[in-house]
């Protein structure tokens, strides 16, 4: 395939049957590799979308510094298409990231502000919001609330299921700006009404400590919790298990909300009597190799690592 | 019935600093109205006025979200693990 731009690369990621996932004849488990992006990640698709909408609207222009809290993925997708574009990127980030994600926003030239990382991303949305209410300079995609990042999704993911696997019946993804499962959803309910969309969300373990009370939690704007059929939470530990898992079993090197996605998948496929589940994968796994997940145990690996943002 | 409902750090003050307790119930909703028995002041900090579980909380059960089974009427089986969290936001 030929393209005029990295940017015009985005998308089009495989979609791969997990044959060793399969619970009994008739239950089929597949994979959307959305590591296959130019960045790594399926964030390489809404970058794009909020971009060009910003462009069209006149809202992102050359005087303008881009600013975006995330926990890693969005920011890093947006550091590439400001490169290939010429802005200027700053993002807001927990501190508590692997090191991958920083070095990656460096190489792209993004300029990295920290936020506290007991509060998680949910702080790094407080900062930026604070950031861009006090200089006009900023230009803020948020995701968390931009209806380009469901319709991304929508658009593109969720047709490309549809082309592959029409007759799909269940898609889980992670649940971290909800517009993964907002975008695709929505379309595949579209398609059919009878597709279940499943959340997986990551149990936050210790991380919370930085919030006051319960009532600092955050659901992005875009959510509409109402779309989903089901939320399951899963703790860090099982997450990590999986990922390996997924390396051992079908060859595929995949991030650690992957692993919690599969996680998901391998208790609704064993649910069903049969059907077909697509799993997304969110991205690869080469931005958490410093983690050692896949060469230690999860005890070994120390508090550090447990109170790490993840997704 | 009685469940291990995992208390967040958030909520630990309110209940003696325990990481998790046992409580009872035929269902979700009576197993906290157990835990508010013995500490009160903890409900509130879940549940609405309204009777309705706060915005930014979840409770799951057995790692499940009850909004998407039968929220509070959920019912409960000996050793369910309950688990309330707030939101969290990723991206």
């Amino acid at each position: 395939m030929r393209f005029t731009s990295i940017i015009d690369a985005i998308g089009h990621t495989p979609l791969v049957e997990l044959r060793s996932y399969s619970p009994r004849t008739g239950v089929r488990v597949f994979a959307k590799l959305e590591g296959h992006n130019p960045t790594g990640s399926l964030k390489d698709r809404i970058a794009k979308f909020m971009i060009d909408q910003a462009e069209r609207e006149g809202l992102l222009t050359r005087d303008k510094v881009i600013l975006e809290p995330t926990s890693g993925n969005t920011g890093i997708s947006l550091a590439m298409i400001a490169r290939v574009k010429g802005y200027r990127l700053k993002v807001v980030m927990p501190e508590n990231v692997s090191p991958e994600r920083v070095d990656m926003l460096r190489l792209f030239g993004a300029e990295i502000v920290f936020s506290s990382g007991e509060k998680g991303t949910n702080g790094s949305i407080e900062v930026a919001q604070r950031m861009v209410s006090e200089d006009a300079r900023y230009f803020m995609p948020y995701q968390y609330g931009n209806l380009a990042n469901p319709q991304a999704h929508y658009d593109t993911t969720a047709q490309e299921i549809i082309d592959d696997l029409p007759e799909i019946d269940m898609f889980v993804a992670g649940l971290g700006t909800g517009g993964t499962l907002m975008g695709v959803g929505r379309c595949l309910k579209d398609h059919n009404p009878q597709v279940k969309v499943l959340a997986a969300v990551p149990h936050p373990g210790e991380l919370i400590f930085g919030l006051r009370n319960l009532d600092e939690g955050f659901i992005p704007p875009i959510v509409d919790l109402d779309l989903l059929d089901g939320r399951i939470v899963v703790e860090s530990e099982d997450a990590f298990r999986s990922t390996r898992e997924l390396t051992e079993r079908e060859g595929i090197f995949a991030g650690v909300s992957s692993g919690a996605v599969m996680a998901c998948a391998k208790r609704l496929a064993s649910r069903m009597d049969k059907g077909s589940i697509v799993a997304l994968l969110a991205d690869g796994g080469w931005k958490y190799l410093s983690s050692q997940l896949w060469t230690r145990s999860y005890e070994d690996m120390g508090q550090e690592t447990q109170d790490m943002v993840w997704w | 019935m009685a469940a291990e409902v995992r208390i967040p750090s958030l909520l630990r003050g309110q209940v003696g600093g325990s990481r998790s307790i046992q409580a009872s119930g035929p269902t979700v909703g009576h197993a906290l109205d157990d835990i508010e028995a013995r500490f009160p002041g903890f409900k509130e900090r879940v549940i609405d006025p309204n009777g309705t579980i706060k915005q930014f909380v979840s409770i799951f059960i057995n790692g499940e979200d009850v909004r998407y089974i039968q929220s509070l009427d959920t019912p409960l089986q000996d050793g369910d693990q309950v688990s309330i969290l707030p939101a969290v936001a990723g991206g």
